[in-house]
Formats: C-alpha cells, sequence, structure tokens
C-alpha cells in the first residue's frame, strides 16, 4: 500500500501540467538547491576549523552544544514560515479503503524527506567525522552525538507541525508562545538563566553517556505519535481539511469613479489585490524595495557611474510595475473567458491597467523623496526614471503580456513562487532594465550628464503622449493571442 | 437571428463539432441536447468566440463574431466558474457586470429584487465572496448576472445542474417569461431532457458533433429523445 501511495506522488510530481514546460525554471530551481546544498556543506566542513581558528582554546564540540539550542530556535522558525504538511493531498483518498493510519503515517513519513531535514546533516555528518578524525572523544561517544542532533532536527520537523496546526488557524493564541520563548532568550542574554547553556549542557553529557542519545529520539517519537492522533482526529472534511471562509472585505474605492469609464476595472483591480495574498505581498514587496537605493546611494564605489542610479531609479519606482505588470493579463486567468465574453473593450481594459500602473509609479516616486538627502542629482534622476517608466516600460510590459500563457493563483504566497513565470519574464527584462542604463550610460559618456537626463525625460513623454495609439496597436495583439491565452489560463500548473 | 455555417472544429484531426447550417431566429428558445463530448459547450464557446472554429463562422444578429466585437454588447452567457470573479461579493460582481452593460446601481438593485424569491436568501447581504459559495449558489449568481442588462441573447451552459429542486422550478419560470416577449433568443443546453423540452420551443440533438436532430418542441418530443438516447441499450437487449 504504501509503494502504492508513493507510486501516486511520483506520478503526481512527473505528470505535473507544469513539467517539462518550464524546463528553464527547474534548471533555476535546481542550482538554488546546489548553492544551499553547497553553502551548508561548506559550514560543515569548515565549522571545525573555523572554531579552532577563532575560538582557541575552546572544544569544538562543546562550543557547539553550547549553541544548539539557539540554532533550534532559529529552525523552527524558517521551518514554520517555509514548510507545509502537505495534507490536502490525501482529501481525494478519503473515500477510499485505506485505513486513516496509513494515510496519516504516509504523509508524516513523506515529510521526513524534506529538503529542510536534509541540509542540517550536511553540517552534523561532516562535523562528526572531523571530531572523529580528532580523536578527542570515542567514536562511538561522536556517533551516539550525531544520532542525538539528527533525533534533535527531527523533532523540530513534528514539533513544526504540531505548532502549525494548532496556532495558524488563531494567530492570537501563538502570541503567549512568542512571549514566553522572547523571556527565556532575554534571561538568556543577560545570563540570569542560560537555558542554552544548560541545554548544551546536557548535549555534553551525551558524550559521557552515549545511551542518553536514545532521549532525542524518544522526543521524536513522542511528536510522531501527538502529529498521529491529532491527524486523525481532524481527518475529516469539515476541519482541517477545509479552507476557512473569510468575512468579506466590502472596500468600494468609490473614489476611483472619478476616472470615469475605467472605473469598473480599476476597482476590480483594487479589489483583486487587497483580497488576494500574492498580488498583496506584491505591493508590501514593492515598498521594501523603496530601500533600495540606499545599497548605491551610500556607497562610493558607484559615484563615479550615474548609470547605476538611472538603474536604481527605474527600479525603485518601478518595483510594483515590474512585479505587477509582469503577469497582465495572468491577474485575472481565474475569469479570463468573462472578460473575453462579456462586453469590455480590450482597449479599455488594458488602458485600466495601465493607469494603475501609473498611479503605482507616481506613488513610488513621491515616497522617494527623502532620497534628496543625498542629493538633487539622485532626486532628479528618480523623477525622469518615474517618468521614462510611465512612458515607455508600461507599453512594454503591457505588450510583454500578450506572450503570458500561465494561469496565477492569486491565494498563494509569491516568496519562492515561480508559478506563471515563463520566458516572457526573463526577456522583458532587458528592455525594461537596461535599455534606459544603456541610453544614460552612452549619452552621459559621449556628451554630458543633463542631456542624458532630458532624453530619458523626452522619451518619458513621447510615450506618455503615443500611449493611446500604442494601447491601440496592444490591444490587437492580444486578439491575435485571445484563443491560447484562454487555452493556457485554463491550465494549472506551477 | 444567430447562423451557423459549415461550421466545424478539429483538435489534433479529430472533429468534435460538425454543423452545416443551424438558424436561430430571434427570440427562439433553443435547448441544446447530447451526451458529453457532443459538443454542446465547444459550439457556445465558439458562439461567444473563447475558441477558433476550425472552418466556417458564427453571425450573432448579422455580426461575425470571431471578427468584430459587437456582438458583445447585446449577448450575455454563464458557462462555467470561469465567469465569476472569485474575490467579489455577489453584490459587487453583480454591479461590475452592471457597469458593463451600462446600468447603474439602481437599475441592477431592482432587476434583483425580482430575483429574491430564486435567490432564496442564500446570496445577498452574506458577506462571502463567491470562491466561498457552494456550487449551485455560484449557479445562481452566474445566470442572474448573464440576465443583467436585457440582453437580446442569453447563453446558458447546463443552468439546472447542481441546483436544488426549488431553484430548478422557479429558473424554467424565469426563462418561461422571458420568452414570452419573443424578443430575447435563449440557448441553453442541458442533461435533464424533462427540463429542457419544457422550457425550450426547439431542441437541436448533437451526438458526437453531428446535428442528428432538430425538433420544434411537442407532446412527443420528450418520448422521441428518450427512445434515442436509450437506442443503445435497447440495441444490446435485442442483441
Amino acid at each position: 500500500m504504501f509503494k502504492r501511495l508513493f507510486s501516486l506522488e511520483w506520478k503526481s510530481f512527473f505528470r505535473s501540467a507544469s513539467l517539462g514546460k518550464s524546463i528553464g525554471l527547474k534548471i533555476l530551481m535546481g542550482f538554488l538547491a546546489l548553492y544551499f546544498i553547497a553553502a551548508f556543506l561548506m559550514f560543515g566542513i569548515g565549522l571545525y576549523p573555523i572554531i579552532i581558528e577563532y575560538f582557541p582554546g575552546e572544544e569544538p564540540l562543546y562550543l557547539v552544544n553550547r549553541w544548539f539550542l539557539v540554532w533550534m530556535v532559529l529552525e523552527l522558525v524558517y521551518r514554520f514560515l517555509l514548510q507545509n504538511l502537505p495534507i490536502m493531498d490525501i482529501k481525494p483518498l478519503m473515500l477510499l479503503p485505506i485505513k486513516k493510519r496509513k494515510m496519516v503515517n504516509f504523509v508524516l513519513l513523506k515529510s521526513l524527506y524534506s529538503f529542510f531535514n536534509f541540509l542540517p546533516l550536511l553540517i552534523i555528518i561532516p562535523f562528526g567525522i572531523f571530531n572523529i578524525y580528532k580523536q578527542t572523544f570515542s567514536t562511538g561517544a561522536i556517533i551516539a552525538w550525531m544520532i542525538a542532533m539528527i533525533g534533535l532536527t527531527l523533532s523540530v520537523n513534528y514539533a513544526n507541525f504540531i505548532i502549525k496546526k494548532n496556532f495558524t488557524d488563531n494567530i492570537k493564541a501563538l502570541i503567549p508562545v512568542v512571549l514566553s520563548i522572547a523571556v527565556i532568550a532575554i534571561l538568556d542574554y543577560f545570563k540570569i538563566f542560560e537555558s542554552s547553556v544548560w541545554f548544551g549542557k546536557g548535549l555534553n553529557a551525551i558524550l559521557e553517556f552515549p545511551l542518553l542519545a536514545l532521549t532525542p529520539i524518544l522526543i521524536v517519537i513522542v511528536f510522531y505519535k501527538w502529529n498521529q492522533k491529532d491527524l486523525e482526529s481532524k481527518f475529516y472534511l469539515d476541519s482541517t481539511l477545509k479552507d476557512e471562509v473569510k468575512d468579506a472585505n466590502t472596500n468600494e474605492f468609490l473614489w476611483t469613479r472619478r476616472f470615469g469609464d475605467i472605473a469598473p476595472y480599476l476597482q476590480l483591480d483594487l479589489k483583486m489585490i487587497w483580497r488576494n495574498k500574492r498580488p498583496k505581498t506584491t505591493v508590501y514587496i514593492s515598498i521594501l524595495f523603496l530601500a533600495y537605493g540606499l545599497i548605491f546611494y551610500g556607497n562610493d564605489a558607484y559615484q563615479e557611474m550615474p548609470a547605476f542610479f538611472v538603474f536604481a531609479g527605474i527600479f525603485i519606482t518601478g518595483i510594483f510595475m515590474i512585479n505587477f505588470g509582469q503577469f497582465i493579463p495572468s491577474w485575472d486567468a481565474g475569469y479570463y473567458p468573462l472578460i473575453m465574453a462579456q462586453n469590455i473593450p480590450l482597449k479599455k481594459y488594458l488602458t485600466a491597467k495601465a493607469g494603475l500602473i501609473t498611479f503605482s509609479v507616481v506613488v513610488l516616486a513621491i515616497l522617494s523623496t527623502p532620497y534628496l538627502y543625498f542629493g538633487w542629482k539622485i532626486f532628479l534622476i528618480n523623477l525622469i526614471c518615474a517618468v521614462y517608466n510611465i512612458g515607455v516600460n508600461i507599453p512594454i510590459l503591457l505588450y510583454a503580456g500578450s506572450f503570458n500563457r500561465k494561469k496565477i493563483d492569486l491565494d498563494k504566497s509569491p516568496f519562492m513562487n515561480y508559478q506563471g513565470t515563463g520566458a516572457t519574464q526573463w526577456i522583458v527584462g532587458l528592455p525594461l532594465l537596461l535599455m534606459p542604463l544603456l541610453i544614460f550610460w552612452i549619452i552621459n559618456k559621449f556628451i554630458s550628464f543633463e542631456s542624458a537626463l532630458t532624453v530619458l525625460f523626452v522619451l518619458g513623454v513621447v510615450g506618455l503622449i503615443l500611449r493611446n495609439r500604442a494601447i491601440g496597436f496592444i490591444a490587437q495583439r492580444y486578439k491575435g493571442q485571445k484563443y491560447a491565452m484562454i487555452e493556457g489560463f485554463k491550465q494549472s500548473g506551477e | 437571428m444567430i447562423t451557423a455555417t459549415n461550421l466545424t472544429k478539429k483538435y489534433n484531426g479529430t472533429t468534435v463539432l460538425n454543423i452545416e447550417h443551424l438558424d436561430i431566429p430571434t427570440g427562439q428558445s433553443m435547448g441544446l441536447v447530447g451526451n458529453n463530448g457532443a459538443g454542446k459547450t465547444t459550439f457556445f464557446s465558439m458562439l461567444l468566440d473563447l475558441i477558433q472554429p476550425t472552418t466556417g463562422n458564427i453571425f450573432n444578429h448579422e455580426i461575425t463574431v470571431s471578427q468584430n466585437e459587437e456582438w458583445k454588447e447585446f449577448t450575455s452567457s454563464f458557462i462555467d466558474e470561469s465567469f465569476l470573479i472569485g474575490y467579489l461579493t455577489p453584490e459587487e460582481y453583480f454591479y461590475f457586470i452592471g457597469d458593463l452593460r451600462k446600468q447603474n446601481k439602481a437599475d441592477v438593485d431592482a432587476l434583483l429584487l425580482t430575483f429574491e424569491d430564486f435567490f432564496h436568501d442564500e446570496i445577498l447581504g452574506k458577506r462571502k465572496y463567491l470562491r466561498d459559495l457552494s456550487k449551485g449558489n455560484q449557479k445562481k449568481v452566474g445566470i442572474v448576472a448573464a440576465l443583467i442588462g436585457s440582453p437580446k441573447v442569453i447563453i446558458l451552459d447546463e443552468p439546472f445542474a447542481n441546483l436544488d429542486p426549488t431553484t430548478q422550478i422557479r429558473l424554467k419560470k424565469i426563462i418561461k417569461d422571458l420568452t414570452a416577449q419573443k424578443e430575447t433568443t435563449i440557448l441553453i443546453s442541458s442533461h435533464d431532457l424533462i427540463h429542457v423540452t419544457e422550457v425550450c420551443e426547439r431542441i437541436v440533438l448533437l451526438d458526437k458533433g453531428d446535428l442528428v436532430k432538430d425538433l420544434m418542441t411537442s407532446t412527443a418530443t420528450l418520448d422521441e429523445l428518450e427512445t434515442y438516447f436509450s437506442k443503445d441499450l435497447t440495441l444490446k437487449e435485442e442483441a
């Protein structure tokens, strides 16, 4: 039976609509995974020599034990943010004659194969081997220690699921937990009660009495059983397996009325952004990226290369434009047939999108005014980049949108989420970011700073004047691609 | 008047729809029946220019649907959930469709008032997004939205499916009232032969993409359709 469940899992991976279509993305993800593997492995191998080098006289193993509690808390935090128990997948299996216990075990055991459990091994094993090689402790003691470490990692794995199950519905209930962790951390920091030291001493004891390594294993078993009980009791459609229903937010965005006949579309877009996780997070990210300029402006290395300031200016004032615009019209994929069959002229639809993005560029340009602190030049560059974004980059993005064929699930988080990403997103980045940079760089180099800025400004204004015609042209292009887009948006893919 | 001529749709060489000629006069209510894969939804999708015909054309009041968009002003439809916007409440959705069909809030409210019975107090004022409604209630919203702005042509794919019995009966009355004036052309597909023969004056039967029967509804129609759909069964029994 287990074999069959695993074969289902295997098929779901290889038969998913996305496989093969986005091979480029898979490669990118592969590289990211390789990067993390390499980083952790380097750290694991380097840990022993580093400690010897920077903390002479300390016993490396004791030092690691001393800080292990802190590591575990951090691990719990990032697991809490990133790792999920894939419980929804078993919903279709509920009706089949498979024992509950078996399915619960399957889900729980499957979680062991998570990348999160694999990475710590890359530190624990090389570090353990170093210790065995050094022979400060007996080989048996080190192996017991390694087993204990792996046990603790897996405990975190299962503890995370317990916490998630019981607290995600009710974030407020999490406050006492966070507070008590904070209290423990503060007591530790001010050396009133150093729990991390005591925890480390406990781990040191394993080296003397290797049989103590059984304790973490017992902890894993307890957590596993707890998860098992918990899941079995919640194995009903109406409790865990159902998404919760939220009370509707009824902000009408009536102020958009003043924009005349594109108002209904603007309202729809604003509601789409505020009521769905992915576009909403995109807005927050845009605000965070306002600080991006600090990397460039404060750094002496860039002072002689104002072209980089143009890059920063395009980015700061256009981050929402880029994040939101690259997925037009995939945001509306779920109801694209409605958009196509209803009385919606494509030109108006696109004009509304352009209007919304223009508005975002203006807002971000205003919010970026504190950069005046770094001098009027930077301020001026930002303003002119905003004009350029509005005039030139918005039509480019809308045009690129006609190549989009991939749906976006509005309710997924955008972090590490490449759904909807295809070749379009990579290719459009070039004209969007590099073209203004190149234009500026050439003119600045051969003529002057002022004329370079003037050219960007004029390009932006010309684009704005021609926008109506450009959008008419882009609408034709959308019309031509209509059937392929409807077909593509129907596919659910990653 | 809706006319389809020489209309075919092929996917990788397989013909899924093949209609040589079909006229639907203005004001007629036409029911489309057929088993799964008969081409009902394909026909509707082509009528709405959502998929491209391999050959042929559809004219909606003299407008070629794949070349000119003006038919959208007087045609409305509900095919499936992709015609709903999940993150809107039913009211917002109605007002949005109203905006598109040049109806102000008061017009939409007045129309919704006449559907109070149909909604059965499960749709309006519930502070719920469409995505959180049950399938049946979503369907109610989609059907009513298709009636906003007195369209000349209304296309409903499987309107009776997922509805509770009371709502099915109410929907039949709504459709009959709409067609009474002979001004609105209604196209309905259904698997429920009883409902469809009751509300439509004409039944078109598709089988694997071919138009095999075109009947003006009479008392004999239901029997004829039932005989047609059970023919495989009878053949087997005889053998």
